[in-house]
C-alpha cells in the first residue's frame, strides 16, 4: 500500500470518526450502568427497533457465554422494547428517535459508543438476531477465544453471516419469547456462498446464502454482503465502516489467510426468518429505513409471498459447531 | 525416610489458580517456592503470601522482574532453586513448573516414579544443531551473538543490534567448554546436579555469559545439566507444546479426557477459567494410573492438526479466514474432476453411458449460458448451489470450486464447449485436479444436425470456432497441470475407442477389455456440410479432414495419429 493511499486511508478513519461524534450526540440515556465496567470485561454492543419478542433469548445467550455488559441504541421501540432493556442489570441503554438510515443503518451510533466505552475492551458488535457461534462454544467461553487471540497477538475475529431459515413457509412456526431461534430457523445452505477481495479496504466480499439464491438470483451483485468482523479488541481510533462488514484501519480487515492456511473463524448464525419477519418486512418497508432503500426488505415482502420456503433438499439442518467447521464455514484454525 | 519432591512455582498471574496448584503440592507433602514476578504490585503479592501463610511448606523467594526471554526468567529460577535447597535439606528432584502447569496425575505417583529414579535429571537438552523449534530464524546465534534488548518491548533495538553483529561477524565464545544445548524450559532436576551447577566454580562466567544469550531460560540449565548430571533422561516430565508462533497451547475443559490417557504428570498451559480441569485433578483420586509411563503423542498429534492447518489449509476451501492469494493455494479445487470438450456433441448418451461405467457424476454443460446443467436435469445440488446462470457467472471460480467442494467423495465430470462461458479456461488448465479431455471442432455437429443451411450458421461456426482456438492455445501452454488431452473430431471419428478409454481410465474406471460404446451421432452428409461451411468462405480447420462425398464411398481413413497427450503427471 502506497503512502498516498494509507494517507487517503487514514483521513477518511477520522472521517467516520467525527461522524460518529456528531451522531452519538443523537443519542439520549436512559439507564447507564458502564460504571460497572471492569478491565478486560467483554462487551456487546447492538442498535435494536421493536425486538422486544427477541431480546429474552439474546441476552441471555450472550450471558451464558461471557458478555459481561451489553450497550444499546434503543431507535425508539414502541413494542416495550426499551423498558424492558433498561430493567436488565447488565444493560446500559440509549435511545434516539432520529434515523437509523441517517446514522448509516446504526454505524455512527456504533462507532460513538464504541469510541467511548470500548477502548481496551474485546467489543463485540451484533444485531439481536445475530448468534455469534466460535470453535469450541459448546466448552469454551467468550473470555478463552479472546484470551487466546490476546495471546497470539490478534485484534480481530472474523464471523460470516449465516443465513438460517425454517423448512416449510416462514411464518408457519410462531416465535415465542425466550425460545432459541434456531429450534425454528435450523436450516442453512451448506456450500453455496462466494467470495471477492475487496482491494480497497482488504476486506472479504462474501455473498450467497438463501438470500441471494432466492431473492437476488437475477441481480447477483446486490446480494447482501455476509462477512462480518464483529469481534474486535477496541481502541479508540477505530471505525466501523459499513455496518460491521469492514473496519479502519484496514489491518483489522485481514481476518483470513492469504497464504494457504486457515485462520480460526466463527459464524455469526442470523435468524432473520422467522415469522417476525413478515410485519417487519411491511413495516421497513414503509418506513424506508433500511439498506438501499429497503431493497432487500422490498425483495422480501415480494419473496415471502411468492417463494413459501427458502428450504431446499439441499439445505442442512444445524447440528453444532463441529459441523460448521466440517463444512468449511468457519475454522478453528490453529485453535486446537 | 525418602528424597522428597520439591517444587518451584514462577508466577505472575491467576493467583488464585497459582495458590490452588501450591496448595495441592504441599498436600501431598512437597515443599513450594514460589517466585513471584516483580511486576507484580506489592499488594497483590502480599494477598497471596499472606493466603499462603497457613502452609508452613510454602515459601516465597526473592523477586525479580521478568520479562520473556531474558535472564531474568532464569535469576528467578537460580534464586528460588537456592531458597528451595538450603530451607529444605531433605529434597532430592526438584521440579520447575509456573502458576500456568497443573498435575494432572497424583503427585504421589509423580513422587514415587522420581523415588525409582534417584539419580536421573529429567531435562530436555538437545545440541543447538538438532533443534526444530527456534522462532524468528534465531538458532546457533542465540550463543554466538548478545542480545541486550527485549523482543517485546524493544523489537527495532533488537532486530537493529542483531544485524549489526551479524555484519561485524560477531562470535562470542562458549566460557569454559561448554557445549549450547536447549530445551524445554520445564525440568526436574536432582538436588545434586541442581546444586553443582549453582555452585559452579565458574558460575560467574557462566551466568555472565548467559545474560546476553537469547532466551536463556531455554538453554542454562539444558547446557550445565549436560556437564554435571549423571544420568539425562532428555525429555521434559511437563507436557507443552507450542504453536507454529512458539507460542505455547493451552489447555481447555474439553481437553480433559485427552490430558487424563495422557498419563503425563504436569501439563501446561491451563487457561485459568479451565475450571474442570481444576476440580478434576486437584482432586485426590484424579488421574490414577499406577506406574504407567506418560505417552503425550495423542496430544502431539492434535496439536500438531491444528499447526497444520493453520499454514495449509484443508485443500479446495475458499472461506471467510482462508482466502489464498493466487498461487499460494495448497489446492484450487478439493478432488479430481473431469471436463469433456465437445463428447457430448459428438456421442449419443455419453453422459448416461459414463455414469454407469464410472460411477461419476456426470453433469451437462455447467456454463452453458442459460443454465447450469446439473446431471439429471436438477436445479439445486448438494450445498444448495442452484443453476442460475445469473449466480454462477457473477463467480464462476467460487461456484466450481464450490461444486467441487461439496460433492468431494464423488468424481464430478461436466460438458464444456466453445458455447460456454470460457472466464475458468485458465484455471482449470492450471488446476492440477483437472482432466480435461478436448474433441475439436466437435462444436460444428449440432449447427450440422440443426438442418440449417451452412450459409445460415457461418458466422456462428466461425464465432464458435476462434472460441474454441483461444480455449486451445491455454491447453496447449506450457503452463497448465491439468491432464490434458486433445484430439481432432476427425481423429475420435475415425478410433472412438481410443479417446473413450482415456476418458474412463483418467476418470479411474478399472480398465475393460470389452468395452460396450455409446454410439457416434449419424455424420452422414457431415463433409458435405464442412465443404459448404468452406464454400461460404468459412474455414472450419479444427475439425480435421473429412470426406465430401457419401459415406458408402469413403475411403477407409489414414490410420489415426497417437492422441495428442498435452501433459501426463
Amino acid at each position: 500500500m502506497g503512502l498516498w493511499q494509507s494517507y487517503k486511508l487514514r483521513w477518511r478513519r477520522k472521517g467516520w470518526r467525527a461522524r460518529a461524534a456528531v451522531r452519538g450526540r443523537e443519542l439520549s440515556r436512559v439507564v447507564d450502568r458502564t460504571s460497572a465496567i471492569r478491565p478486560g470485561d467483554i462487551l456487546l454492543f447492538a442498535t435494536e427497533r421493536d425486538e422486544a419478542v427477541r431480546l429474552p433469548y439474546f441476552l441471555r445467550y450472550y450471558r451464558e457465554l461471557g458478555v459481561d455488559h451489553f450497550l444499546v441504541v434503543d431507535n425508539d421501540s414502541t413494542d416495550g422494547a426499551r423498558d424492558y432493556l433498561a430493567e436488565q442489570p447488565d444493560v446500559s441503554l440509549w435511545h434516539t428517535a432520529r434515523s437509523y438510515k441517517r446514522a448509516r443503518y446504526g454505524v455512527d451510533w456504533m462507532n460513538a459508543l464504541l469510541g467511548r466505552y470500548g477502548h481496551g475492551h474485546w467489543c463485540l458488535t451484533v444485531d439481536p438476531d445475530e448468534l455469534l457461534i466460535y470453535p469450541f462454544c459448546d466448552t469454551r467461553p467468550l473470555p478463552a477465544l479472546t484470551d487466546w487471540l490476546d495471546g497470539a497477538g490478534v485484534r480481530s475475529f472474523s464471523a460470516m453471516l449465516l443465513d438460517m431459515y425454517p423448512k416449510g413457509p416462514i411464518a408457519a412456526q410462531r416465535y415465542r419469547p425466550g425460545q432459541d431461534p434456531l429450534e425454528i430457523a435450523a436450516w442453512f445452505d451448506p456450500g453455496n456462498y462466494r467470495s471477492l477481495k475487496n482491494p480497497d479496504l482488504g476486506n472479504l466480499w462474501i455473498q450467497g446464502g438463501p438470500r441471494s439464491r432466492v431473492f437476488f438470483a437475477d441481480r447477483p451483485w446486490e446480494a447482501p454482503a455476509l462477512n462480518k468482523i464483529p469481534l474486535v479488541k477496541w481502541h479508540r481510533r477505530y471505525a466501523y465502516v459499513s455496518s460491521t462488514h469492514m473496519l479502519l484501519p484496514r489491518g483489522l480487515n485481514l481476518v483470513y489467510d492469504a497464504g494457504g492456511g486457515e485462520r480460526a473463524s466463527g459464524l455469526l448464525m442470523h435468524t432473520k426468518f422467522l415469522d417476525t419477519l413478515g410485519a417487519k418486512a411491511d413495516e421497513e418497508l414503509a418506513r424506508g429505513e433500511h439498506y438501499a432503500a429497503g431493497r432487500e426488505y422490498a425483495a422480501y415482502a415480494r419473496g415471502l409471498s411468492e417463494t413459501p420456503e427458502l428450504w431446499t433438499p439441499w439445505s442442512e439442518k444445524f447440528l453444532n459447531w463441529r459441523q460448521l467447521e466440517i463444512l468449511g464455514l468457519m475454522s478453528k484454525g490453529e485453535w486446537a | 525416610m525418602t528424597a522428597r519432591l520439591g517444587v518451584i512455582l514462577l508466577v505472575h498471574t491467576a493467583f488464585d489458580r497459582a495458590e490452588q496448584v501450591a496448595r495441592h503440592w504441599a498436600r501431598a507433602g512437597c515443599p513450594v517456592v514460589i517466585h513471584v514476578d516483580r511486576a507484580v504490585p506489592r499488594a497483590r503479592h502480599d494477598a497471596f503470601a499472606r493466603a499462603l501463610s497457613d502452609e508452613a511448606r510454602i515459601v516465597f523467594s526473592r523477586r525479580f522482574r521478568c520479562e520473556w526471554g531474558t535472564w531474568s526468567l532464569v535469576a528467578a529460577t537460580q534464586a528460588a532453586a537456592e531458597t528451595l535447597l538450603s530451607r529444605f535439606p531433605d529434597v532430592g528432584h526438584v521440579y520447575l513448573a509456573s502458576g500456568a502447569c497443573l498435575p494432572i496425575r497424583p503427585v504421589e505417583e509423580l513422587i514415587d516414579y522420581l523415588a525409582a529414579r534417584p539419580e536421573t535429571d529429567f531435562i530436555e537438552s538437545a545440541t543447538t544443531a538438532e533443534v526444530p523449534w527456534t522462532v524468528g530464524g534465531l538458532h546457533e546465534e542465540r550463543f554466538t551473538l548478545a542480545f541486550p534488548f527485549a523482543w517485546k518491548r524493544q523489537r527495532r533495538l533488537f532486530d537493529a543490534y542483531v544485524e549489526l553483529q551479524r555484519r561485524i561477524g560477531r562470535r562470542r565464545e562458549m566460557p569454559d567448554g561448554l557445549v549450547p544445548h536447549m530445551g524445554s524450559q520445564w525440568w526436574c532436576l536432582t538436588r545434586e546436579t541442581l546444586a553443582a551447577i549453582l555452585r559452579d566454580p565458574n558460575r560467574a562466567a557462566h551466568d555472565r555469559f548467559f545474560r546476553r544469550v537469547w532466551i536463556p531460560d531455554e538453554s542454562y540449565f539444558q547446557t550445565l545439566a549436560r556437564r554435571h548430571a549423571r544420568r539425562i533422561e532428555s525429555r521434559s516430565l511437563t507436557v507443552s507444546k507450542f504453536d507454529y508462533q512458539g507460542r505455547p497451547h493451552i489447555f481447555y475443559d474439553d481437553h480433559l479426557t485427552l490430558l487424563r490417557r495422557s498419563r503425563c504428570f504436569v501439563a501446561r498451559k491451563i487457561w485459568p477459567g479451565a475450571d474442570r480441569l481444576y476440580d478434576a485433578f486437584l482432586t485426590e483420586a484424579a488421574g490414577r494410573a499406577g506406574r504407567a509411563e506418560p505417552d503425550p503423542a495423542r496430544i502431539d498429534r492434535l496439536f500438531a492438526k491444528g499447526a497444520e492447518r493453520r499454514t495449509r489449509a484443508r485443500p479446495g476451501l475458499w472461506m471467510q479466514s482462508s482466502f489464498p492469494a493466487e498461487g499460494r493455494e495448497t489446492s484450487v479445487t478439493a478432488a479430481p474432476y473431469t471436463l469433456l470438450h465437445g463428447f457430448a456433441e459428438l456421442f449419443e448418451g455419453v453422459e448416461a453411458w459414463l455414469t454407469a461405467s464410472t460411477g461419476a457424476r456426470v453433469h451437462g454443460h455447467l456454463f452453458a449460458p442459460e443454465r447450469a446443467e446439473f446431471a439429471d436435469g436438477a436445479t439445486v445440488i448438494e450445498g444448495a448451489l442452484t443453476d442460475s446462470a445469473a449466480l454462477r457467472d457473477a463467480n464462476p471460480k467460487a461456484f466450481l470450486t464450490s461444486l467441487i467442494w461439496n460433492t468431494r467423495g464423488r468424481h464430478q465430470c461436466f460438458q464444456f464447449g466453445p458455447r460456454d462461458d470460457q472466464s475458468l479456461n485458465w484455471t482449470i488448465a492450471q488446476d492440477p485436479n483437472a482432466r480435461i479431455a478436448a474433441v475439436t471442432g466437435a462444436w460444428a455437429v449440432p449447427l450440422f444436425r440443426s438442418g440449417r443451411p451452412a450459409a445460415e450458421v457461418r458466422a456462428e461456426a466461425a464465432h464458435l470456432q476462434a472460441v474454441e482456438a483461444d480455449h486451445l492455445k491455454v491447453l496447449r501452454s506450457p503452463w497448465t497441470a491439468a491432464r490434458i488431452r486433445v484430439w481432432s473430431m476427425a481423429e475420435v471419428v475415425a478410433t472412438p475407442a481410443q479417446a473413450l478409454r482415456s476418458v474412463l481410465s483418467d476418470m479411474g474406471a478399472p480398465e475393460a477389455a470389452e468395452l460396450e460404446m455409446p454410439r457416434l451421432v449419424d455424420l452422414e452428409g457431415f463433409g458435405a456440410f464442412l465443404q459448404e461451411l468452406k464454400n461460404q468462405g468459412m474455414h472450419p480447420y479444427l475439425t480435421g479432414d473429412f470426406p465430401t462425398g457419401p459415406a458408402s464411398q469413403r475411403a477407409a481413413p489414414r490410420p489415426p495419429r497417437k492422441p495428442y497427450v498435452v501433459r501426463e503427471p
